[in-house]
């Protein structure tokens, strides 16, 4: 019963005005950074860390903002998958297979609240996952020592290619250029200048914002001027909203297997929510007995990728709060966020900061049902957003990644190195190379160097320290497993084929 | 082809790499692994990625051609040049230029894309200076 008392404190936590507001704020700004195509969960965290900063917010009350708009942005990205056949973020790839066909056939509205309930019960679900499975994995997070955490860290980079990726050489690749990254700089240990050619400005090291946004945000703005905004389609309108009590209650079992798969692979580092609502899908259409229909706009096909993307997005917080490992591009921006904040994740942000954790976890739940709201009667609201024009929304973003990243630093150099990601992303997205490895390189680079570092202090120099334990033994098979297995598996799991009009 | 040449690129990159890291200096105080061996293990990684995608590349994308890269070249300009524009010309008029230059070339209609460009400058100017109370500055001077 001691996680009801340590709930009800987070309830007091984060049930002030204060963060009430932030909350139902985080969530709309969420829904709609979600929705519209272009601008993604990651970016959309990432853009709002610094204006977080310059409002003055403390730890928790960035973590409430920020948590609800990233359950936020896994609710919204339905939207338009649905409504244009166009994937709000990547996860909801999945949700337009079965969702635009059924907005054809003029059932939009019911999917919206199909997918919008779907998303509920993924979420909700996954947040008392998330409550029951950390503290316990924090308490075995304790055992880690820096040779298991180095392990760990080469298990989030060798998982990260995946099933999602189309070649496991870049997506290496794509995690060398993000860890050589971050190496420029002082080095931890010597305090010697490392690959900075000299550059006072590259001293500090490259910021991680400046990355993500440019490789997020500018990336986007110039592959909408090759395409000249023709990547958005004709939308289908939404009649009136009603809510199909059949679908629901007839897709209860898939959401439940859904919620399921999605939250493992949530957990599991690297993977996310992409994986989630992948897995969820391809699982779903293997067990069911209309597997033909799925593809033609069955309502099952529509509740399962939701569910299980943001059944994943809840799993993700597990490793990123127990170990400092993130799962994903989106929890790696909040995990940046955290150590922007001085709070450092894993088994000790337990023990010393409950408020923030508990906190965090009330926040969520109370976002879900802010989130449930906004998502399904409230819906139609949403969808007017859809209508921003790509002309105005991505000079729009662009302007604010400016000034975002240059109120935090004031350096004309981050914002032309920004440029510089906006170009290198263009480049590695017309070539298929993934570019969340390179934010998490970026991210994690430092601590997985330093654990090796220390590994070998404490093992005095033995390489066979790092091998020691059954712990890191278990994470290095794990990692070979996890890297190779792709491999194999991509011929028989092939992303199905959008539908086309 | 495209996957080759960009592999080929980056194998050059991460052989510099590794060179440049023979050249980090190493102080009195170190420990078994030193400051050189985690960027010679990266660059080592690289190196091995890029062969694997010389010899089976995967991607063979369209790239864009004529007007289409001209576009995209004079966005890359406007955008750094926007960057050393802030500093002495303020927020308002560099954001009005470069927000309704981006508008043009990703929706065309100049007369659309100089309003959007105004609005933009104008209302986020608005939003970030007085309800998230940044210290931009507008117009260099004045406000």
């Amino acid at each position: 019963m001691e996680i009801f008392a340590l709930l009800g404190q987070g309830f007091d936590v984060a049930l002030t005005p204060t963060n009430l507001m932030l909350a139902v704020a985080g969530c709309i700004i969420g829904t709609i950074v979600g929705a519209l195509p272009g601008l993604g969960p990651s970016n959309g965290v990432a853009l709002l860390i610094p204006l977080a900063f310059s409002l003055g917010l403390d730890a928790t009350e960035s973590l409430v903002l920020m948590t609800s708009v990233y359950y936020g942005a896994m609710y919204g990205g339905r939207i338009s998958s649905i409504l244009l056949n166009v994937p709000g973020d990547e996860p909801a790839l999945m949700t337009t297979l079965d969702g635009y066909p059924m907005a054809k056939q003029g059932r939009a509205g019911d999917a919206l609240v199909l997918s919008g309930v779907a998303s509920f019960v993924g979420a909700m679900l996954a947040t008392i996952g998330l409550m029951l499975l950390a503290p316990l994995l924090a308490g075995i997070a304790y055992l880690f020592g820096p040779a298991e955490y180095f392990a760990l860290y080469l298990l989030a980079f060798s998982t990260l290619g995946g099933l999602a990726s189309k070649s496991q050489a870049k997506a290496v690749l794509a995690s060398c250029i993000g860890l050589g990254i971050a190496v420029i700089g002082l080095d931890n240990f010597s305090g010697m200048p490392r690959m900075t050619g000299g550059s006072l400005h590259l001293m500090d090291g490259v910021d991680f914002l400046v990355a993500i946004v440019g490789l997020f945000a500018v990336t986007e703005v110039f592959v909408y001027i090759e395409s000249h905004g023709k990547n958005s389609s004709i939308g289908v309108a939404v009649s009136k909203i009603t809510i199909p009590v059949r679908d629901i209650v007839r897709s209860i079992g898939t959401m439940l297997r859904s919620t399921v798969v999605g939250f493992i692979a949530g957990v599991l580092p690297g993977a996310g929510a992409s994986l989630g609502s992948f897995l969820a899908y391809s699982m779903e259409k293997a067990v069911s007995r209309d597997k033909d229909t799925f593809g033609t706009g069955n309502p099952r096909g529509v509740a399962a990728p939701e569910a299980g993307n943001n059944a994943a997005a809840g799993g993700a917080l597990v490793p990123m709060l127990t170990l400092g490992v993130p799962g994903s591009g989106t929890t790696a921006v909040l995990l940046a966020l955290l150590m922007t904040l001085n709070i450092t994740p894993g088994p000790l942000l337990f023990e010393e900061r409950p408020e923030v954790v508990w906190g965090l976890i009330a926040a969520l739940i109370i976002a879900n049902f802010v989130l449930l709201i906004l998502n399904v009667p409230m819906v139609k609201l949403f969808v007017k957003i859809l209508s921003v024009p790509p002309w105005v929304l991505l000079p729009g973003v662009t302007m604010v990644s400016f000034v975002g990243i240059y109120s935090l630093s004031g350096s004309s150099f981050d914002l032309v190195l920004m440029i510089a990601f906006g170009a290198l992303g263009y480049f590695l997205r017309k070539l298929d190379i993934p570019t969340v490895p390179i934010i998490l390189g970026i991210l994690l680079g430092n601590h997985m160097e330093d654990s090796l570092r220390r590994a070998m202090i404490v093992g005095d120099g033995e390489w066979q320290y790092l091998f020691s334990s059954p712990i890191s033994i278990g994470l290095w098979t794990a990692a070979i497993v996890g890297f190779v297995a792709p491999l194999f598996l991509r011929r028989f799991i092939r992303t199905p084929e959008k539908h086309a009009d | 082809m495209s996957d080759r040449l960009f592999a080929g690129l980056a194998a050059l990159v991460a052989l510099a790499y590794i060179v440049g890291a023979t050249g980090i200096q190493a102080s009195f105080l170190s420990d078994p692994v030193g400051p050189k061996t985690f960027p010679y293990l990266i660059g080592g990684a690289a190196l091995l990625a890029c062969l694997v995608i010389i010899a089976r590349p995967t991607a063979a994308p369209t790239w864009p051609n004529g007007i289409t890269l001209l576009k995209l070249l004079s966005a890359l300009v406007m955008l750094v040049a926007y960057t050393y524009a802030l500093k002495p010309l303020g927020f308002v008029l560099p954001t009005a230029i470069a927000a309704g230059y981006l508008s043009y070339l990703i929706g065309g209609h100049p007369g659309r894309s100089a309003l959007t460009g105004v609005g933009l400058a104008v209302g986020l100017f608005l939003v970030f200076r007085y309800l998230l109370g940044l210290g931009l500055v507008g117009w260099p001077g004045i406000f």
